[in-house]
């Protein structure tokens, strides 16, 4: 716990900011449904759209739900499933990246070459392809969208690893007999880790945008469950009488992705440290 | 005669840190003067200083006086209407200094250009008769090249043409022939003498390197650490020097020779036969055989492109040879990395150039030093922890320093560190490529003292590559002169010293500047006496030889000429090459 304050302590006051909103975030989703109010998919209000009161402190939605209580229980989509997903795909892109920037040659060849066909396919067609021969499930929504974002972090990452790997002390390395692994993983990977984080950012609010644009297809989170994609999607009426149902999962999204943001930005990359 | 260029009290501070303190001097018009010093010394500080230019964070404080303008005192409209027009600047490498994607020619007039000072056309007569003032081949066609078209020297006397065409009154060169090969180094420097000289400039040239300022300077400015060591004439600076620090920088630029020379016993340890290597289709390397016994030094030279870095690369495994053999210790070494042992690995270890980019930024130095003990020994925790120590102790750095990034120190410090990884490993060959080349004299020297003791003390074999004949000289038993790939001339110190050389050895040695006034203009450019002939059999040396034979030179291979502890590539008979290059 010390360690997480002193953590907090040393970064910038947009870093700490940044820190603060994705706890608040990631304590909504893990206790959300515990706390809130009424059942996610209970019919409470008599009028739709109607505003702030106190029996509803963020108003009612297109049907009549309590916008609180649904908010409570989409947070843990959003940030689950978004978060899963974009680490899901960062992590075999930056494998794959890391294989074909050591290894080089026909592997490399390979690899870039099977990314490019994967990048080609419009990932709203093969994700409606894959939910329409599949189902639409938690797991298999998680499947589609880490690898929709496989090849664009793939590029990244292998841009940067072949950028380090023509430093010499990788080939000081490799004269010294290293495996590709050690290579990989000691020498190259702590000196790309900084970009690849705001990767990471960068592809979660992807994420979210390709959630929610399932979810208004109908094939992604299924109601009455929603992502915070699509209680925005769903109330979008609501926008002309300017109903807090629209407003707040909007800020929900923006406070979470920038909040994601600031906080990976504001981790010192290494060589500004010291 | 009043003083073109005064500097009164110069003071430049970056937060609370003073890089220049209390520096004061003044130029006559038509002078030129030397700044000196190591880096850090807040040379190029002062230099930019007198464009009105600091580092961003910095303040300029003091008097800057040009003429009559105070430089130090103008507005961003004034400095802009200076720049370029009246205070000229060069910088180090000009490679890096020209757009790659603009024609020479528009870069060079654009001084002339943007201060609306002549036509288009004038301009490029002008650049013209510049090209031809600063010998560069092809004065009337070298305009319409691209950047990547020349080679450095060239591209650094284009920079002197930029700087010069518009007459400035003031020329800044910044370490402008540091980053060439001597053999260029004093065509430049010729060039520019005689260039600055008919502009009538004044100039200010700063160097770390003392034997090309003495060809170049009429005052010296000595500095360390941003304060003034020692100004004066350059002939007293040079030749009777007051100050204690002066005399140290005089005494790192001339090696001594070693204390004591190797004692070379029992059989050769590293042993390369007939190695040939390429990369693709482009040969480096041909026919190169060496012998290295246990605890001796084996010096190679050659200029950039001759293939001295892919030597060690070979050695080393790095680039696969095509053909021939390495062995050591009578055991031959597999071609490329795969396929050697770690033993093998161990056994030969590579010392890096640029320790900056060698040393991993993300690892500390106790990471650096511990890896190569673990992967090799099996060292682990408080047994490696000792070792780490140990190995700094012997680089003479502080035990504490384990726990610093390597970003944290300083050049020379770095450069200790990449040489104890490679000690980690407990070498028996040790493969130094250029490892002083990038550090200052006094630094450099201080890392060949250290390398020279660990050396005699634990009997590493080391290959020595540099492009430095004096620093070879003084410090190897052997040396193995390169060029073009092929080893036209391999020696013993003893055999090198007496004095039979090739041709082309012989350039390289008459191109390392003397610390006295006027050897540029003694030093004779030997032009090649034959067209340039392009064969794989012919002497590589060929288009550049002074001394070429026409009808054998360009007409078969030269034969292998052997004599008392060396040998050597040419045509010409041993006596003849004793009376050429006496």
């Amino acid at each position: 716990m010390n360690h997480v304050f002193s953590f907090a302590r040393s970064l910038p006051l947009s870093g700490r900011i940044g820190l603060g909103l994705v706890l608040f975030w990631l304590a909504v989703a893990l206790v959300g449904p515990l706390l809130a109010p009424h059942p996610v998919g209970a019919f409470v209000d008599q009028d739709v759209f109607s505003p702030v009161t106190a029996s509803f402190p963020l108003g009612s939605d297109y049907l009549g739900r309590d916008v609180l209580s649904r908010l409570m229980w989409g947070a843990r989509y959003t940030v689950f499933l978004g978060a899963g997903a974009a680490m899901l795909a960062c992590l075999i892109g930056t494998s794959l990246a890391l294989t074909a920037a050591v290894r080089g040659g026909w592997v490399d060849e390979v690899l870039s070459r099977a990314m490019d066909t994967l990048i080609s396919i419009p990932s709203k067609i093969f994700a409606l392809v894959m939910v329409a021969a599949f189902g639409s499930s938690l797991g298999l929504l998680l499947t589609i969208t880490a690898i929709t974002y496989v090849p664009g972090n793939f590029r990244i990452a292998r841009a940067l690893a072949v950028n380090v790997v023509s430093l010499d002390f990788v080939t000081v390395a490799q004269a010294r007999g290293e495996r590709g692994l050690h290579i990989a993983l000691r020498e190259v990977l702590p000196n790309m880790i900084h970009p690849l984080l705001a990767d990471f950012g960068l592809r979660f609010v992807f994420i979210v945008l390709l959630l929610s644009g399932l979810s208004f297809l109908g094939l992604g989170v299924q109601p009455p469950h929603a992502d915070l994609g699509s209680l925005v999607r769903e109330n979008m009426s609501g926008l002309v009488d300017g109903a807090p149902a629209i407003v707040v999962p909007a800020i929900a999204i923006a406070t979470l992705t920038v909040g994601a943001n600031l906080l990976i930005d504001s981790l010192k990359p290494v060589e500004k440290q010291g | 005669m009043s003083a073109h260029v005064s500097v009164r009290n110069l003071r430049i501070v970056a937060g609370s840190k003073a890089i220049v303190d209390g520096v004061s001097f003044e130029i006559a018009r038509g002078k030129v003067l030397a700044l000196i010093g190591e880096s850090g010394s807040g040379k190029t500080t002062i230099a930019l200083a007198l464009m009105g230019h600091s580092r961003f964070g910095a303040t300029i404080s003091g008097e800057v006086l040009l003429g009559e303008t105070r430089v130090d005192q103008l507005d961003e409209a004034g400095l802009q209407a200076l720049r370029g027009r009246r205070v000229a600047y060069v910088a180090q490498s000009a490679a890096s200094a020209f757009n790659p994607s603009r024609t020479i020619m528009s870069q060079v007039t654009e001084p002339l250009l943007v201060h609306r000072l002549a036509s288009k056309a004038d301009a490029e007569v002008r650049a013209v008769d510049l090209f031809r003032a600063l010998a560069l081949p092809f004065p009337e066609s070298i305009g319409a090249r691209y950047p990547h078209q020349l080679s450095g020297g060239q591209l650094q006397r284009l920079m002197a043409a930029m700087a010069l065409i518009t007459r400035p009154e003031l020329v800044i060169l910044d370490e402008p022939t540091t980053a060439l090969d001597v053999t260029t180094q004093v065509e430049v420097l010729k060039a520019f003498k005689a260039a600055i000289a008919s502009v009538g400039a004044t100039a200010i040239y700063v160097s770390h390197d003392l034997a090309v300022v003495a060809q170049m300077a009429d005052q010296i400015l000595v500095l360390n650490q941003g304060r003034t060591k020692e100004q004066g004439a350059a002939e007293q600076i040079l030749h009777a020097p007051t100050d204690d620090y002066t005399r140290t920088l005089m005494a790192a630029a001339s090696p001594t020779e070693r204390s004591a020379p190797a004692v070379v016993a029992g059989d050769a340890l590293l042993k390369v036969e007939g190695v040939h290597a390429a990369y693709g289709r482009l040969p480096v390397l041909h026919d190169i055989s060496l012998q290295l016994a246990r605890g001796a030094t084996l010096g190679v030279i050659g200029e950039s492109g001759s293939g001295k870095s892919t030597l060690a690369r070979v050695i080393a495994g790095l680039l696969p040879r095509s053909a021939g053999s390495v062995r050591l210790g009578g055991e031959e070494l597999p071609k490329g990395i795969d396929g050697r042992s770690r033993e093998q690995f161990r056994r030969v270890q590579l010392v890096f150039q640029n320790a900056d980019t060698a040393l991993n930024p993300v690892h500390t130095v106790g990471q650096t030093l511990a890896r190569p003990l673990a992967f090799y020994h099996g060292l682990k925790g408080a047994e490696a922890k000792a070792e780490v120590a140990r190995l700094l102790d012997m680089i003479r750095l502080p035990a504490d320093l384990a726990t610093r990034n390597v970003r944290q120190l300083s050049g020379g410090q770095k450069q200790r560190v990449n040489l104890a990884r490679a000690l980690a490993a407990r070498p028996d060959v040790l493969l130094c490529d250029e490892v002083t080349s990038a550090l200052d004299t006094v630094v450099g020297a201080a890392i060949l003292e250290l390398i020279d003791e660990l050396r005699r003390e634990l009997g590493i074999a080391t290959v020595f590559i540099s492009h430095d004949i004096s620093t070879v000289r003084a410090f190897c038993d052997q040396v193995l002169v390169l060029y073009g790939g092929t080893a036209v001339e391999q020696a013993d110190a003893a055999a090198f010293a007496r004095g039979v050389h090739h041709p082309y050895t012989d350039l390289l040695m008459h191109s390392v500047p003397e610390m006295r006034a006027g050897w540029l203009e003694q030093a004779v450019t030997r032009k090649a006496v034959l067209p340039s002939e392009v064969g794989d059999d012919l002497c590589r040396f060929l288009p550049r030889c002074p001394v070429a034979i026409d009808g054998r030179c360009n007409a078969e291979a030269a034969p292998l000429r052997a004599g008392d502890g060396f040998a050597l590539l040419c045509h010409h008979e041993l006596q003849t090459l004793r009376e050429l290059t006496a």
